[in-house]
């Protein structure tokens, strides 16, 4: 069997950590200024591709990202985890897109790198809005399976894939082409090879231009997001009366007494 | 044509809880817009639900009854709601922000090229009758206003709970239009099958517990979690977590509270070591009453709490369990 995996990953703001800079004056983010990490759910998505690769014969994994020239870190820590190798797409024309214009770039991407799956995290953290899996397949008019837990292998020509939903789970059963989208609940990526380390430590990647995916120019980044930001706010809370109590005995059982006389508990 | 359209969910007969809240929504957003309520019911054995959808004022309830479209897949309904949306051309289409929801809604505005924002917290009619769909974003740093000024529908997307879920007094007179399945569907629709599935009885009812006691990072591990569960089982309480608090293994995921987890309105919420990111508060911020305990003084939780306790909940949450105790013999 031949199977040729291309796992969508990007490099996000570390959301956990954002500093007064983060954000540009025209409400875009200022990805310049913060620490930026592989998005966890891409994580668990590489492991799953590597599973397979373990499991069967002939099984290439090859990683797919879009953002500036540092996003081939990405690239570099798939190569360090066991991937065979990667795409960055890198142009000024792709910035400022949208999940629709993102979808674009990544299926002209795809349909240039040819795999028989595509397996993405289910969200990023920076935008957790899960549409990106889903859209690619779309414009792959590819089937999909969203919030895959477990893909557990082949059976006949077909593949056998576990979701997580929220309220249980579903075993399904699909052909190739597809796209699976892997929910964070999944087997975490194996760490770092050491050997792998020091071999590709200064892999170079070459970038993607919009010339090598070709497509409609107008599809891609601000052109092609049918979205707008209209307004960003930065957080304001409303100021309500706020009691301060001190953690004594007394000031708790003063509490209680009065949460009680009122009803709120009791 | 140029409606507001909601997918409503179902399962067994039942119209799913997100979806009679979006229909709420969509009703004001309607009555503001001028336009009229439609619904769209994808699955089998509906006959009769529309019922319920006018009960909700819905004007015009599409449905599509076949055997094969139930459960949920993504493809048929896919190809189904495209179909109706490319007939019909709703100015706005919502979607619960569900596993089912965030896995259709994506692969229609893909297909229509329209804008989809996920996760809103809000929707409003703003300037030049745009929907704005308003959400915390970047990690919750920042609330963002998305609009889609050029390209229809403005699909959005909505947790379960955010909106309020209300039936009109008496239910409009609505027209039932039954789709036919197979004008829209393909055999390759039918590729990808459901071997299994077992979908588990919701046993935590978060959503509607009166009291939460609910933990942030700063509880520190799942042991100290323990704490709140004895406060919560004092006071008849259940108990939610921050989404920080889940992610470090410290808590289920079904008891996430936020805007990636479920909204809850109760009457009281007790906040332990949560700092109050607005992700968090997003989901709690209309309790009636907020107790905050934290060590931090200036954890941005405690300006919207009605009170706070300075201290660590280790020793605050026993005194507390203490001081009901004594007060309730």
């Amino acid at each position: 069997m031949f199977l040729k995996i291309v796992v969508l990953a990007k490099q996000v703001p570390d959301t956990r950590n954002v500093g007064k800079d983060a954000m540009k004056e025209d409400g875009t983010v200022n990805r310049a200024a913060l620490p930026a990490i592989f998005n966890p759910d891409d994580m668990n998505a590489l492991e799953q591709a590597l599973r397979l690769k373990d499991q069967y014969p002939n099984v290439t994994v090859e990683l797919l990202t879009m953002g500036p020239d540092r996003a081939a870190e990405i690239i570099r820590e798939g190569l360090f985890r066991g991937a065979d190798g990667g795409v960055l797409l890198s142009d000024r024309k792709f910035a400022g897109a949208d999940t629709l214009a993102t979808s674009y770039a990544l299926a002209q991407a795809i349909r240039k790198m040819q795999p028989d799956m595509v397996l993405a995290g289910r969200q990023a953290i920076d935008g957790d809005t899960a549409q990106v899996g889903p859209q690619v397949a779309a414009k792959l008019n590819w089937p999909q399976v969203t919030y895959a837990q477990e893909i557990m292998g082949f059976k006949d020509d077909h593949i056998i894939i576990k979701r997580r939903l929220e309220q249980g789970v579903e075993l399904v059963s699909s052909p190739l082409p597809l796209v699976i989208t892997v929910h964070g609940s999944a087997a975490p990526c194996r760490p770092r090879h050491a050997q792998r380390l020091i071999k590709y430590k200064k892999a170079m990647v070459l970038p993607w231009s919009v010339g090598d995916v070709g497509g409609d120019e107008g599809k891609y980044g601000l052109t092609g997001s049918p979205t707008r930001v209209k307004k960003i706010e930065n957080i304001v809370f409303q100021v309500k009366e706020t009691k301060r109590l001190s953690a004594s005995e007394e000031e708790i059982t003063d509490l209680f007494r009065e949460l009680i006389h009122q009803h709120t508990i009791g | 044509m140029h409606n507001i359209i909601v997918y409503c969910e179902n399962e067994e007969g039942k119209i799913a809880d997100v979806s009679l809240e979006l229909l709420t929504k969509g009703r004001s957003l309607a009555s503001q817009l001028g336009c009229k309520l439609d619904a769209l019911l994808i699955g089998s054995k509906l006959k009769g639900m529309e019922e319920e959808l006018y009960a909700y004022g819905v004007n015009s309830a599409f449905m599509a009854d076949d055997l094969r479209l139930s459960p949920y897949r993504t493809l048929p309904h896919a190809a189904i709601a495209i179909g109706l949306f490319r007939e019909e051309q709703p100015q706005i289409a919502l979607f619960g922000a569900t596993s089912i929801g965030r896995d259709l809604a994506p692969r229609i505005s893909s297909a229509l090229q329209s804008g989809l924002t996920a996760d809103c917290t809000s929707l409003e009619i703003g300037a030049h009758n745009l929907l704005y769909q308003i959400r915390p974003a970047f990690g919750g740093n920042i609330i963002a206003t998305i609009v889609n000024p050029d390209h229809r529908p403005q699909m959005a997307t909505v947790r379960e709970g955010v909106m309020k879920k209300e039936a009109l007094p008496m239910p409009v007179a609505g027209k039932l239009t039954l789709l036919d399945p197979n004008k829209y569907l393909r055999d390759t629709d039918f590729v990808v099958s459901i071997i299994e599935r077992h979908i588990e009885e919701r046993t935590l009812n978060i959503k509607g517990a009166p009291i939460i006691v609910a933990g942030g990072y700063g509880v520190g591990s799942k042991e100290k979690f323990d704490l709140l569960f004895d406060l919560a089982k004092v006071l008849g309480a259940e108990v939610g977590a921050t989404r920080a608090a889940v992610d470090a293994g410290f808590a289920d995921p079904a008891r996430q509270i936020g805007q990636t987890g479920v909204t809850v309105r109760p009457k009281l919420y007790i906040a332990c070591g949560i700092s109050g990111q607005i992700q968090h508060t997003a989901g709690m911020d209309q309790s009636a009453l907020v107790i905050s305990i934290n060590t931090d003084p200036k954890a941005p939780i405690n300006r919207i709490a009605d009170y706070v306790i300075e201290g660590d909940l280790n020793e605050v949450i026993p005194k507390m369990i203490r001081a009901y105790k004594q007060n309730t013999r």
